[in-house]
């Protein structure tokens, strides 16, 4: 029961990963797109396919929330009473995006959408660098299992700054590849290319970085290294495998086939992450079992995942095929 | 007042003198982000409901104007929309980062209620986007239906959050080990005693801020001679949605004032400002409890608390000397809460003599009321419901204190125990501050825009693609 409830929470963390990832990058290239000329149409493209499904993605933060503090309440207050500069910082990042986001989109001066757009860029490079950084903490075994662990060296070591860094790079390539696809199934030859090539850039940064970060795993979280070249090495290599073949594809293949790969790549190397700290929650004091609420609970939660599942996936289903289908529009 | 009785409460502020530095912050931040939260609440609630009345109008009788209305109205959505979603997303935080020893002990029980609002929450996002990214691209009628989804879930979700809320006060459907939750019955934690009157409560409540606000916006239109079609039906729709729901809600308020003083007399009495227990209770409006336990000011209703909470001057009223001292709240609390509860009625009664208002001018001309006057009392509903709603949170969340789960844990023990909160809070009101300012900015940039161009045909929805989809049908009749 408790495992079967561990990975419904994986779950969240999965797609909140993935989708929330996406959105998150987005605001990496709008950040990075230049001039208010420049960087004009790739910010249209990033409005155009973000707006009507960002909300949607985040909700996969507070499942993942709520699941936590629901299912293993001892395992989250563990982790707010650490992290909670990092956390705390996220969350006002996570107001600032949102907000920035929907003022620019109804703005129509340049001055008002220079601030706004500034607001919901900037917040989304540093937002997932925190989740990132939190990811470390826990990854390294930095949060004591009764809370109170150490408010600056949770997240200020090297496994933390791996996971930030990882994390802001790894929702660039996904909205990269993203937004590559956008262009080719809206016909915008140049715009596919000026994506593409980020694109390429990114996956380089996540593979330099990996590659790096295995050093660093080894000398800061040993475990956590052992794991991922032991029982979690199939997810490992399949993400380094979609994640390739997203980008020889990248020219060449349907923007569906795209997506697909690139959000394979990224979600096997999340899972893979779950895979090595199973069956520990945290670090290597706190087992699953230990950390889960009494037994009727995890069956309620299990069953309204079960609910959600029937309710939420058709609906989402519903949301991303008409986004596909060019049906939602603003203006 | 009794030596011993003075005595009480110089203890009780002895206690509270000894609270964890972040005790502090942490309520200030609590209460300051949920009352900013809880203005965009109605809209993501009840907003949609009246959101659809228009478009119904629109699509069904061929309203060109109420189609216009629907569509803007939807646009403003998508802002509120954003926002709440947001700072809604910090609430969750917070119970963290403020609050982790709650969540470390009774998350496997108060969570519940909101894993299932999680649900909510996902359907209200997805439809939303649909509706307000669907005005142009999808058909008119399914276009409408999606967004029945988001008022049902508005519905869902008002109780999930309410459930939680409810719980809080009567907490119940636990087993206790050690002081740990060794038992849960998940549905007797979500289908507490709290759980219907105040959900029902909050939820009417969403529709009268949701109605009156955006009323009010045109009737402030109204008064500056805009009175065209459009305005006319931009104030009918939403403040009839108001008016018809405030009556009811009175009846649901004084429901659940009599659950409260059977169920939480500690609250009761709190809002009846009442130091000793006893019968022929007065109602006492306005007024404060001073630090030694005697009502000053205010006006007294000979026995109408004893006649509002149990229909006889006779019924005995629980007053605060029944609170042992070390969870007696303070008379400034007191005070507040008993204030607040003031105000919520009195608001309320002055809304319902708005409705009235109209109802006559409606009754007797089939028109809104001529005078100035009620155009103005109208343009400032919106404020008064938002107050009596900041004023019902008020006394509901300070009428609990010192307990955060009442009987069960103390605010005091359910704080963090670490880091600078103050530096936390400040960095929220700044990005609070701005964000709120940046809504208001956003949000008149949108009304002039729409007011510089008050005729337009091209923006009306389905407007390209209906006139072709009405004709092949009509082409291909005999």
């Amino acid at each position: 029961m408790t495992n079967l409830v561990a990975v419904v929470l994986f779950v969240g963390v999965v797609f909140y990963a993935v989708f929330g990832g996406a959105d998150f990058g987005a605001g990496f290239w709008d950040l990075t797109a230049g001039g208010a000329e420049a960087g004009r149409r790739p910010r249209n493209l990033i409005d155009h396919s973000i707006g009507p499904v960002w909300e949607a993605n985040h909700v996969w933060l507070i499942y993942c929330l709520v699941v936590l503090w629901t299912a293993f309440p001892r395992a989250f207050a563990a982790i707010m009473s650490t992290l909670y500069v990092p956390l705390g910082l996220a969350a006002l990042g996570i107001v600032l995006r949102g907000s920035g986001f929907a003022f620019r989109k109804v703005s129509v001066r340049t001055a008002e959408q220079r601030v706004t757009g500034a607001a919901f860029a900037a917040s989304s490079v540093i937002t997932p660098f925190f989740f990132g950084t939190v990811a470390g903490a826990i990854a390294s075994g930095r949060v004591p299992a009764d809370g109170d662990g150490d408010p600056l060296r949770s997240w200020l070591n090297p496994t933390s700054a791996l996971g930030g860094a990882l994390a802001v790079v790894v929702c660039a390539y996904l909205a990269a590849v993203f937004l590559t696809a956008e262009a080719r199934a809206q016909a915008v030859p140049d715009l596919e290319g000026w994506f593409r090539r980020r694109a390429m850039v990114a996956a380089g940064g996540a593979g330099v970085l990996s590659l790096g970060g295995i050093a660093i795993l080894q000398v800061d979280a040993h475990r956590l290294f052992e794991r991922l070249l032991g029982p979690a090495v199939p997810l490992v290599l399949i993400s380094a495998l979609t994640g390739g073949a997203a980008l020889v594809l990248l020219r060449s293949a349907a923007p569906r086939l795209l997506r697909v790969l690139a959000v394979v790549a990224v979600g096997a190397v999340v899972t893979g992450w779950g895979v090595a700290q199973y069956p520990y929650l945290l670090g290597t004091h706190l087992r699953i079992g230990a950390a889960a609420a009494p037994v009727p609970t995890l069956v309620a939660v299990t069953a309204v995942f079960a609910a959600a599942v029937l309710l939420c996936v058709p609906s989402l289903g519903l949301l991303y095929f008409l986004q596909q289908r060019g049906q939602l529009e603003s203006e | 007042m009794t030596s011993a009785s003075l005595l009480s409460w110089a203890d009780a502020r002895a206690v509270l003198a000894s609270d964890p530095a972040q005790l502090l912050p942490a309520r200030q931040q609590m209460a300051f982000t949920l009352a900013f939260h809880i203005v965009l609440v109605p809209f993501g609630v009840a907003f949609t409901f009246i959101m659809m009345i228009a478009n119904y109008q629109g699509v069904r009788r061929g309203d060109r104007d109420a189609l216009l209305l629907a569509e803007r109205w939807s646009r403003v959505a998508a802002v509120l929309f954003a926002v709440g979603a947001v700072s809604g997303t910090v609430l969750s935080f917070e119970l963290g980062l403020l609050w982790p020893r709650l969540m470390g002990r009774f998350g496997a029980a108060y969570g519940i209620p909101f894993v299932v609002e999680g649900i909510f929450f996902f359907l209200e996002a997805i439809f939303v986007a649909i509706y307000i990214y669907g005005w142009k691209r999808l058909r008119p009628w399914p276009h409408f239906w999606t967004g029945l989804p988001v008022v049902l879930a508005g519905i869902g979700g008002t109780a999930s959050v309410v459930a939680a809320n409810g719980w809080m006060n009567l907490p119940g459907g636990i087993t206790l080990r050690g002081g740990s939750v060794a038992d849960v019955r998940p549905l007797a934690v979500f289908f507490n005693r709290a759980f219907w009157y105040e959900s029902l409560h909050m939820l009417l409540a969403a529709y009268i801020v949701a109605g009156f606000l955006v009323a009010g916006v045109y009737a402030a239109g109204m008064l500056k001679g805009r009175r065209d079609r459009y305005h006319r039906l931009g104030f009918l729709i939403p403040f009839t949605v108001a008016a018809v729901v405030i009556a009811p809600q009175i009846f649901v308020g004084d429901v659940a004032a009599r659950e409260v003083f059977k169920n939480e007399p500690a609250k009761f009495a709190a809002i009846e400002m009442l130091s000793t227990t006893g019968d022929h209770v007065p109602e006492t409006l306005g007024g404060v409890l001073s630090p030694d336990g005697r009502v000053r000011y205010g006006l007294a209703i000979p026995s109408g608390a004893s006649l509002l909470a149990g229909f006889s001057r006779s019924t005995r009223v629980q007053g605060l000397d029944a609170v042992p001292v070390e969870v007696r709240p303070q008379p400034r609390l007191v005070s507040i809460v008993h204030l607040s509860f003031d105000v919520m009625v009195g608001s309320a009664f002055l809304l319902l003599g708005l409705a009235a208002w109209f109802a006559l001018g409606w009754w007797r001309r089939r028109d809104i009321p001529r005078s100035r006057w009620f155009l103005r009392c109208a343009a400032l509903s919106g404020l008064v419901a938002l107050v009596s709603l900041e004023a019902g949170w008020v006394v509901t969340e300070v009428g609990r204190q010192p307990w955060t789960v009442v009987g069960l844990l103390l605010t005091r023990d359910a704080v963090a125990t670490s880091g600078n909160l103050w530096l936390f809070f400040s960095g929220t009101l700044v990005i609070y501050v701005t964000i709120g300012l940046g809504t208001v900015l956003v949000l008149r940039i949108m009304h002039r825009r729409w007011m510089a161009r008050p005729d337009e045909e091209v923006e009306v929805p389905y407007g390209p693609e209906r006139p072709a989809e009405r004709a092949a049908p009509e082409v291909g009749a005999p």
